[in-house]
């Protein structure tokens, strides 16, 4: 069974929520924490339901109708969500009320809106969706659960248009512990040189991003999702590129027809050594494209990559901003999406340009 | 009750509405009202015992109490104890 | 492929048992788990009662051999999840591909909260260690690590749904033959978080709950964690299975964000797609295992939902958060396991407290444990936040 991206939403530091070419106009910056670049909500949600969603619900509304809009739809058959956070700015205000004020006078809105499926919940409320509804909350494993499930209830044929998507939101307080764990750059560091710091540590990213899967070809449709596959806590290099062979050779491919790899540096130079081994083993000489430096390291970024390879095959070209190493390829057939999240959790998504 | 409408709006996080807007008798929760549903009385009763000292235990009472601004602020005078 | 999805075993750890066995020994002696807050502190102490896992972090620890300074929600989750495994008697867990797939919506919360304290006052202030596992994830992968299970991981977080939902996602695992063998149910522990929250809901019962009573007034939160094996047809046939996973539904409420609907239109959804999925008429169903929390809202729904789809037969119905409370994230996962031992073991269990029949149904709940029942199918009911909704079908053979 073939399964067809129809279409794509997101938003995210870019400018990827107003249309247009992918990075037609790119967003540079020089700081250690990226924020989104929010469109104007309200096109999507009335001022009423507005007044209680956190960023991160706005962000996941905005980039689901987006999603559903390139697709030519109005309602899904399903929705299902990946966020490894989940909804940290309402928690943290619950939270802190909660300490500050010893327990006492304290309102309802933050803590129903912290809740990790409330993203799923206010799509299916604004969408009147009633059809399937789950949400994964596995740390970089997120969004390919997310997108697992989808496939599977694809391949059933319980459903025949799903809404998927992956998102992660920063907050202050969260910036501030995780920052205390060491993982981001001591100093700022300009976007586009971050892939080449020699550096350990990385940058702060956030941002919501929704396909539309079917198993019938919608009208805009250039790409099919034609695998998913998540490798946990790999005891050494040699561990993943068996993994990856064996994943390409489920989906009847070879590394030889992997036209463009997309990899999920973070200019971390502890944790982009594994990206090195892989691609010397396995694709030596293959052009590869990167995204991180776009929109920042979360758990749920390979949304946004899997967002931007769609793009690529779409447009049948890699824009400067996003090549890493090679040229360009004339054709791209095939994306091997490869992320690694902490080194921890790795995930490939393999991507076909269809007619 | 101008004091009243402010406190509302900030509790509810009502945008694009000022005080002016609401009315002392519009009904807060019906749809030609201000619209507001169940957690907005929730919150409204945090209001009243944030800034008036005023404790309703059963969420029943509600839909009386903030049938509208007058009725809430009625309400207040009636309940409202001495405060320091 | 896998035709069928098997239930191999199950464990559970809750406010009326340290284990399966004496969370039935309670049922039978109708000893409900609810009492003041013993662990959890907070200032409505006196105020809540709760269902807490009688035993402290250090007995909880020394049960599931791991440390104890992590989450409460990882070591009930451990504890529950080796005894799912061990009744299974699938023995080496090494030699299957096997999935874990926990729903939980605390994640390490307990911990945070202890440093948000510290840290709020400064904020370099508070252990990093207490904030580590604060994810949900972290909580399933600490126990994957303890049991060994590296094949597949996945955390579900959909409210009080989210331990049906990971033996949905559990199901479709096996049937795609993704993985041989899943352990899936779910977890949560009691924080001060879940407890201020769902008192600014005003939904929480001063007095032990009454669900599906006239007079029931809301809530009492719980805590513990339930798992049940799930396994392939060829794992099936080596072993005794317990019964199958027929069918089950998923829907959106999408009505409110926290109420059901009136009518109760997402729970009937889930209801009638399980049915569906199961190939099943409702007349066939023995026994619900109702989510029946005891709020208004949530009871009227269930209720009037199971009328319009069972009406005028209904099969036997209680709700076990009576003597569990309602422990959230892992409400789906501990019912799973009851249900499952229905099935298997003809069993009805009690809903405590019930006095007064709800005016708006034809049908009550059942008041005494009972055994000896010839059940072939029975429902487990799991509605949360967010229009969440979801129904199982556990089968005999």
């Amino acid at each position: 069974m073939n399964i067809y991206i129809n279409g794509t939403g997101c938003v995210s530091p870019q400018l990827t929520a107003q249309g247009g070419p992918l990075l037609g106009t790119l967003k540079e910056y020089e700081q250690v924490r990226l924020a989104v670049v929010d469109p104007d909500y309200k096109q999507w949600i009335d001022l009423k339901q507005i007044r209680r969603m956190s960023r991160i619900v706005k962000m996941g509304v905005a980039a689901a109708n987006l999603s559903l809009e390139s697709a030519g739809l109005s309602t899904p058959d399903a929705i299902i969500t990946g966020t490894a956070y989940g909804c940290l700015d309402d928690t943290g205000v619950f939270l802190t009320k909660m300490v500050n004020q010893q327990e006492e006078m304290l309102t309802p809105t933050a803590f129903i809106q912290s809740t990790h499926n409330t993203v799923a919940g206010q799509i299916a409320l604004l969408l009147q969706c009633h059809g399937y509804n789950n949400t994964f909350v596995h740390r970089g494993f997120s969004f390919e659960n997310a997108l697992v499930d989808a496939i599977l209830i694809l391949g059933e044929g319980s459903a025949e248009n799903i809404l998927v998507g992956g998102m992660d939101e920063i907050t202050n307080h969260s910036h501030q512990i995780l920052s205390r764990f060491g993982i981001y750059k001591k100093a700022p560091v300009k976007t586009m040189d971050l892939l080449n710091s020699p550096e350990p540590g990385t940058i702060a990213g956030e941002g919501a991003a929704f396909l539309t899967l079917s198993n019938t070809k919608g009208p805009g449709c250039t790409t099919m999702l034609t695998g998913v596959s998540t490798l946990y806590k790999p005891l050494w290099e040699g561990e993943v590129i068996g993994h990856i062979v064996k994943f390409l050779e489920s989906n009847n491919c070879t590394p030889e027809d992997i036209d463009l790899l997309v990899t999920g540096r973070n200019g971390d130079i502890d944790q982009d050594e594994m990206y090195e081994e892989v691609a010397a083993a396995l694709f030596p000489d293959h052009p590869e494209a990167c995204f991180k430096h776009l929109c920042g390291e979360y758990p749920t970024a390979t949304a946004f990559g899997t967002w931007m390879a769609n793009a690529l095959i779409a447009e049948q070209t890699v824009p400067e901003a996003a090549m890493f190493y090679g040229n360009p390829p004339e054709k791209i057939n095939k994306i091997l999406l490869y992320n690694h999240h902490q080194g921890t959790h790795h995930s490939f998504i393999l991507l076909s340009h269809v007619e | 009750m101008n004091d009243l409408k402010a406190q509302i709006i900030e509790q509810l996080n009502l945008q694009e509405v000022t005080p002016e807007n609401i009315g002392n008798d519009q009904p807060l929760f019906s749809k030609e009202g201000l619209g507001l549903d169940s957690i907005d009385a929730l919150e409204l009763i945090v209001l009243l015992q944030q800034h008036y000292n005023i404790r309703i235990t059963n969420p029943d009472d509600g839909p009386k109490i903030f049938h509208s601004v007058r009725s809430m602020a009625e309400y207040i005078s009636a309940n409202q104890t001495i405060q320091a | 492929m896998s035709e069928k999805v098997w239930i191999a075993g199950g464990g559970v750890i809750s406010g009326i048992g340290l284990n399966l066995q004496s969370c039935l020994q309670s049922f039978r002696d109708n000893k409900p788990g609810m009492t003041a807050m013993q662990y959890l502190s907070s200032v409505h102490r006196a105020t809540f009662p709760v269902a807490e896992v009688k035993a402290d972090n250090a007995t909880l620890a020394d049960l599931a051999r791991m440390p104890e300074d992590i989450s409460r929600t990882a070591l009930l989750s451990m504890i529950a999840a080796r005894e799912a495994w061990e009744s299974s008697g699938l023995g080496d867990i090494s030699q299957y591909r096997v999935a874990f797939v926990s729903g939980n919506t605390v994640g390490g919360m307990d911990k945070t909260e202890d440093f948000f304290t510290e840290y709020l006052k400064n904020p370099s202030g508070g252990r990093l260690r207490q904030v580590v596992h604060h994810e949900c994830g972290s909580i399933t992968e600490l126990v994957a690590d303890m049991l060994g299970v590296r094949h597949h991981l996945a955390t579900i977080s959909t409210a009080c749904s989210s331990g049906a939902n990971a033996l949905m996602y559990g199901s479709r695992l096996i049937k795609s033959n993704q993985v041989d063998v899943v352990i899936a149910g779910g977890t949560d522990a009691l924080t001060r978080f879940t407890l201020n929250g769902f008192n600014t809901l005003m939904i929480l019962d001063q007095q032990a709950c009454r669900p599906f009573d006239e007079t029931r007034t809301g809530l009492n939160l719980g805590e513990g964690a339930g798992y049940v094996v799930m396994v392939s047809d060829s794992l099936a046939a080596q072993i005794q299975p317990w019964c199958r996973l027929s069918g089950f539904g998923n829907a959106n409420d999408a009505y409110h964000q926290t109420a059901s609907s009136p009518d109760g239109t997402g729970n009937y959804l889930a209801m009638k797609a399980a049915l569906d999925r199961s190939g099943l008429q409702p007349q066939q169903i023995g026994y619900i295992n109702l989510h029946g929390t005891g709020t208004q809202n949530n009871d009227v729904a269930e209720g009037l939902a199971i009328d319009k789809l069972f009406a005028p037969s209904f099969p036997l119905v209680s709700s076990t958060k009576s003597f569990t409370g309602h422990t959230l994230g892992a409400s789906g996962g501990i019912e799973a396991v009851f249900s499952a031992l229905s099935v298997k073991e003809g069993i009805v269990y009690p809903n405590a407290r019930f006095m007064h029949q709800m005016k708006e149904i034809p049908f009550a709940p059942e008041t005494q444990f009972s055994t000896g029942h010839n059940f072939q199918h029975v429902m487990s009911n799991s509605f949360g936040f967010g229009g969440n909704c979801s129904s199982l079908i556990f089968s005999k053979a």
